[in-house]
């Protein structure tokens, strides 16, 4: 099958997954009566009164199936409802809010993917010595931390015994002030980035700054994940008839590892970058609140804590939607990476 | 049964994985004498409501009164812990146990009958998976009541489908080996191949990943609390215990880390607790996979 056809079988796969994931948010909305969730769409204390006309609006009274399709045609139009913690819809909030979370992203995913590999393919070179049981430990441990706890002591360590060395928050308040100024152009929302474009070193330092601890909260998880898997698959290339040749034909062990070895031993770890996206997304959530990091993690937990149902569902909505076009990615990269692959699993 | 005395065996000759059964062994002793350990005072009424001295913000410091010092709101944090362990085991094991249940179920339906069955529960799987989990699990916490049962049953619900999915795997692959084409040419009936004959073969994946969940599933739901979601103000659990700590990161300038104990001891307790099960998940596999324990 032609890479072209196999793209657009798995695009049309999503289809159901999609109706069954707006049917299940949807559904949940359902479990409310029509005034509560006629009271996600209210945008202030004085629209409390037209309730029954946002009632009548979006047919909030109507059969199940009936109301999912008004609802759906809004989603389609940006309408999510209203986003009491922030005032404002939740559409604009997603996208108000993502820059930060885009930033710690930006920061998080080399360092999980450089040291997990790096890491991984240490122990498995070095299998049974002290590096590969420190390295096991080490790894147990780090799935075993909670993060939000992790975060809390490396808080009360950098901010306070070290006197604020690094805080929390994105920017202290004198570079807030200078990013909000007429004379810094935000591009991007993205600090480092909007700094680095407007040449500005204080904003960037500062920025940077706040990034530490955050994306050090937000890798540790996934770099022991990453680490582990890199190692069993290293020792799996390790074991192959090619490397046997290359050690024949006298090249370096360096060579052997860095070229021969870690090259076919990455194929998995691409499979598994749908899983590091959604340990992100699950990790931004705890690590920006902890940090008081304002992005859509740090929002969702707001909005959960306030019950404010319709920001709630949309986050997870954007979510899940995100989530299914990275592993979509993620499938069609793998087909590139190992032309091994057979697309479609038909025999050719 | 072999294969159980064999795993015993090697379970216990692992140092990891017998430290492992050793941390869990305590929390045990810790989760069956709380009430000896950390007694409730005579007429509180709930005993998985942590008891408190006064109204007062402040943390109080360790003493022989609170030997792990108080919270916020002068939640007694070693009443709390010991308790909380109590709480911890009750959802791992509540939790896990019932996905394992409804995995085998629908897995096995799934794997075994195939056809339009299969279909269907495949395709309703994808719909769970394709939500980051946690998020998932806040969106329906946030839609409850405000209970550990919530939290429960968010989890149960953003957890079931890897079950199926797995077990579907598993018995797909004994489906078609001979002692149960075997079985079949005996007259057995579908449920009797399922439960005697496909299941016990296609169980040890299983019971690894449900080892190693026991301890995601605890730091699932002590994440939920700590961002203020599930388990009511005051209710025995170390998310919630962690969270009271927020305020209080940084103490007065002159000794910053002067509230270090409402910060750390119910975060240990957590980290332990998921050690544990992680120790012996990781020996789990090692021992069922031998594909890995040759190397």
């Amino acid at each position: 099958m032609e890479l072209r056809a196999y793209i657009v079988r798995r695009v049309l796969l999503l289809i159901p997954v999609l109706f069954g994931v707006t049917v299940f948010i949807f559904g949940i909305t359902m479990l409310f009566s029509p005034i509560e969730r006629a009271s996600l769409y209210v945008r202030s204390a004085r629209q409390m009164s037209n309730l029954p006309l946002i009632i009548e609006t979006y047919g909030l009274d109507r059969p199940f199936w009936e109301q999912y399709g008004t609802w759906v045609s809004q989603v389609f139009h940006g309408n999510l409802g209203w986003s009491t913690v922030v005032h404002m819809p939740v559409w604009d909030a997603i996208w108000s809010f993502l820059p930060a979370t885009v930033e710690l992203a930006i920061f998080a995913t080399p360092i999980i993917i450089l040291a997990g590999i790096f890491l991984g393919s240490q122990a498995a070179a070095h299998k049974d010595k002290a590096v590969d049981h420190l390295s096991r430990v080490a790894a147990i441990a780090g799935w075993s931390l909670p993060t939000f706890w992790l975060g809390l002591v490396l808080l009360m360590v950098f901010y306070g015994y070290f006197r604020g060395i690094l805080p929390p928050d994105r920017l202290n308040h004198q570079m807030s002030i200078v990013v909000n100024s007429a004379d810094f152009v935000r591009y991007t929302h993205i600090n480092t980035l909007d700094a680095i474009l407007n040449l500005n070193g204080p904003v960037l330092l500062d920025a940077l700054r706040h990034l530490i601890l955050p994306v050090t909260t937000l890798s540790i998880v996934s770099v022991a994940f990453i680490m582990r898997l890199m190692r069993s698959s290293m020792l799996e290339s390790l074991g192959k008839g090619y490397i046997l040749t290359a050690r024949a034909k006298g090249l370096a062990e360096r060579v052997v590892i860095n070229k021969h070895a870690r090259r076919n031993a990455l194929i998995p770890v691409i499979t598994v970058s749908g899983y590091v996206f959604a340990g992100l997304a699950n990790g931004v959530v705890i690590t920006e609140t902890i940090f008081t990091f304002k992005g859509i993690g740090w929002w969702a937990a707001q909005a959960a804590t306030r019950l404010d149902i319709a920001s709630v569902l949309g986050f997870a909505l954007f979510n899940a939607v995100l989530f299914v076009g990275v592993n979509l990615i993620v499938d069609i990269l793998y087909t590139r990476v190992d032309p091994r692959v057979r697309l479609g699993g038909v025999m050719q | 049964m072999t294969g159980w005395k064999f795993m015993v065996r090697q379970l216990a000759r692992n140092p990891l994985s017998l430290a492992g059964i050793i941390i869990i062994f305590i929390f045990a002793i810790i989760a069956i004498f709380a009430p000896l350990i950390a007694p409730t005072p005579a007429g509180h009424g709930d005993p998985y409501l942590i008891p408190r001295d006064g109204y007062w913000a402040t943390p109080q410091l360790p003493s022989e009164e609170h030997p792990f010092g108080t919270t916020e709101g002068q939640y007694d944090i070693f009443y709390g812990v010991i308790w909380g362990t109590r709480s911890a085991f009750r959802v791992g094991l509540v939790v896990i146990g019932i996905v394992v249940v409804i995995g085998i179920i629908l897995g096995s339906l799934a794997g075994y009958l195939g056809g339009v069955i299969d279909e269907v529960i495949m395709r309703i799987t994808d719909i769970f998976l394709a939500f980051p989990a946690l998020i998932l699990a806040m969106a329906i916490v946030t839609v409850m009541e405000p209970s550990l049962t919530s939290i429960m049953i968010a989890l149960i619900v953003v957890s079931w489908p890897s079950y199926a999915r797995l077990i579907r795997g598993d018995i797909l692959q004994v489906r078609e080996e001979d002692y149960i084409e075997a079985s079949r040419g005996l007259g057995a009936s579908n449920a009797r191949v399922i439960i005697r004959h496909a299941l016990p073969n296609a169980i040890y994946p299983t019971v690894i990943m449900a080892s190693l969940d026991i301890g995601a599933v605890v730091l699932s739901a002590a994440a939920l609390s700590f961002l203020g979601l599930g388990a009511p103000e005051g209710y025995a659990d170390w998310g919630q215990l962690t969270s009271f700590a927020r305020n209080w990161i940084v103490g007065p300038s002159a000794d910053p880390l002067r509230y270090w104990f409402a910060v750390t001891i119910p975060g240990l307790f957590i980290l332990f607790f998921v050690l544990g099960w992680n120790l012996l998940g990781d020996a789990f596999r090692d021992i069922f996979d031998p594909r890995l324990a040759r190397r």
